[in-house]
């Protein structure tokens, strides 16, 4: 007896096993994506979609021509990327060097530096707007140094800092416990063979240490960089892009263009734009490290 | 002798200069403790110095304004049912893409990967509009929904790639024993991905827990799914800063997670290694 339907071998569980995922997946990832195309070319205004009209270019003429504040936001992102990327992965590939050697309380101490990372965005930046207003002014008063004394949030250059602060007081643990893994799989015959030939630390660092770790090097730069580019929890809760737009990283550019101006059509063209960035900057970044990497 | 006598010396200042850097770390908690407890006068006068008297009605205050069980709950419930289906799905999609490795399922597996890159504000706003028109919005169910498309692409790579270190053997025999696709796959092969289902669950549990801007979309109004995040923002409006109650509020939000981390440490360690390796 013929079937009146062939379906491929293993459809059910195909459908069983895959299913589930896709569906998800599809809607919540793809399917606002591509509907992005769209609304990055329409004046929506997040309320009645019916009414969106297709204006073409526009919102591309205004990001490129007529919105400085888009492009203040971008300069600012990828000079904040830039200073807390390396600050955050110099301080964690510094603890993690030290937490490599046979301190007595290694173990506390790697808690308590990974700590920051799991409280998370918008939280951690809630305590740090008490530090920075109360607690910074506090001991300012107390002991007069000038670092605690400024007028910390307050200011475009001062507010720049406090937020690279705080990202790599957040970031720095994690990196930490990566380059650690790293540093624990070299094997120790080679370091012994390099100490032997009679290298030096600095040497030891350059010529063992480094190239050796180079595959963590990528992951941690990968993870800070597109993390510090996509930054928003902190922003909105340490300076909401204040004072003024000094300190608007890409992130809240777009939300504020789209929840508080209600340009959602702008807003998502500007999305788009924000998502090419990402791309290019952390696809050149891992090309670039990727070239370096080793194998012992 | 004179050569491990230095070097005991050494490390004995590299211990104390690492002890005193994690004092420093540490310094935002101590300051936001203390100061949880202290009068709003007293904060603003002495943020620096130890409360003269514990005014510990702040919490009970605190407790209330922000209906801290409610929103508590609505935090575990989000998270938990989200990470159960992240680790349901994800796992039965990757052992599938990694067994049946066919064109579809290949592309399929590249999509998913080359999604990780695609920030959270590049989807939002179309997000907003799929969610309404689904009506997932202000719904447990949607939010969850939302949650397992996000994770899905990360946890499968995950997944994925542990797979393929599983030995086929075992599943062959469990096949000629008679065993149905299902049953090899729940039976035998789940149960050997357990390192990697607990490294899924803590990398999703702790951005889940915390995050901040997806239940604010989609969740919206609805004041029975506030989570913990989302409901101590109320005391960080534009003007008035009540810091003897948005103090103990951060508290009360970071506890949780808190605990989470310092009773699950060890696994969070690996899990976090483990995840970045991979990833």
């Amino acid at each position: 007896m013929r079937k009146a339907l062939r379906l491929p071998r293993g459809w059910d569980q195909q459908l069983i096993f895959l299913g589930p995922c896709l569906v998800f997946f599809l809607t919540i990832v793809v399917m606002p994506f591509i509907l992005g195309f769209y609304y990055s070319s329409t004046d929506w205004n997040g309320l009645d979609l019916d009414k969106a009209v297709w204006t073409g270019s526009a919102n591309w003429m205004r990001i490129f021509t007529n919105d400085d504040k888009f492009w203040e936001s971008l300069s600012f992102t990828l000079r904040f990327t830039a200073v807390s990327v390396v600050a955050a992965n110099v301080l964690a590939l510094l603890l993690a060097f030290i937490l490599m050697t046979a301190l007595k309380t290694k173990k506390l101490l790697r808690t308590i530096f990974f700590m920051p990372n799991v409280i998370g965005g918008i939280l951690l930046g809630y305590i740090w707007q008490f530090i920075f207003t109360k607690g910074f002014a506090t001991i300012g008063e107390l002991t007069g140094i000038h670092f605690f004394q400024l007028p910390w949030l307050g200011t475009p250059g001062t507010g720049f800092w406090g937020l690279v602060i705080v990202f790599v007081w957040q970031t720095a643990g994690y990196m930490m416990v990566i380059y650690i893994a790293a540093l624990a799989g070299i094997p120790k015959d080679l370091v012994e063979a390099a100490q032997i030939d009679g290298a030096r630390a600095p040497q030891l660092f350059k010529s063992v240490y480094l190239p050796l770790i180079m595959p963590a090097i990528t992951i941690c730069l990968f993870l800070t960089t597109s993390n510090a580019f996509k930054m928003f929890d902190l922003n909105l809760s340490l300076t909401k892009g204040g004072p003024g737009t000094s300190t608007q990283s890409l992130a809240y550019n777009i939300y504020a263009e789209a929840l508080i101006n209600n340009r959602y059509g702008l807003g998502t063209a500007k999305a788009l734009l924000f998502f090419f960035a990402v791309s290019l900057i952390t696809i050149t970044q891992v090309w670039l490290t990727k070239r370096k990497e080793v194998s012992a | 002798m004179m050569n491990s006598s230095r070097y005991r010396s050494r490390t004995f200042i590299l211990e104390i200069a690492a002890i005193l850097l994690a004092l420093v770390f540490l310094s935002p908690f101590y300051l936001v403790l203390t100061n949880s407890v202290k009068s709003l006068k007293e904060i603003l006068v002495d943020a620096a110095s130890f409360p003269q008297v514990f005014l510990w009605e702040n919490y009970s205050k605190v407790w209330k304004a922000i209906d801290f069980p409610q929103a508590f709950w609505s935090s575990l419930q989000i998270t938990v049912l989200s990470v159960i289906f992240i680790v349901l799905f994800s796992s039965m999609a990757a052992y599938r893409i990694a067994r049946k490795p066919t064109r579809f399922n290949s592309f399929v597996f590249m999509l998913l990967i080359s999604a990780m890159i695609i920030p959270f504000q590049s989807l939002m706003l179309q997000l907003v509009r799929v969610t309404s028109i689904l009506e997932l919005r202000g719904e447990l169910y949607g939010i969850v929904a939302c949650y397992l498309g996000f994770g899905m692409p990360l946890s499968v790579f995950l997944f994925h790639g542990f797979i393929k270190t599983v030995p086929f053997e075992l599943e062959e025999a469990a096949r000629v024993d008679g065993s149905n696709p299902y049953g090899v796959f729940f039976r035998i092969v789940f149960p050997l991905l357990l390192p990697i289902v607990v490294t899924v669950i803590i990398l999703n549990t702790l951005w889940i827990w915390n995050d901040y801007l997806l239940p604010v979309l989609v969740i919206g109004g609805n004041k029975d799914l506030t989570t913990l995040p989302v409901a101590v923002t109320k005391f960080f409006g534009q003007y008035t800063k009540k810091w003897d109650l948005a103090l103990p509020g951060l508290v009360l939000a970071v506890t949780p997670i808190l605990l989470f981390f310092l009773t699950l440490q060890k696994y969070i360690v690996e899990g976090v290694t483990a995840g970045s390796i991979k990833g």
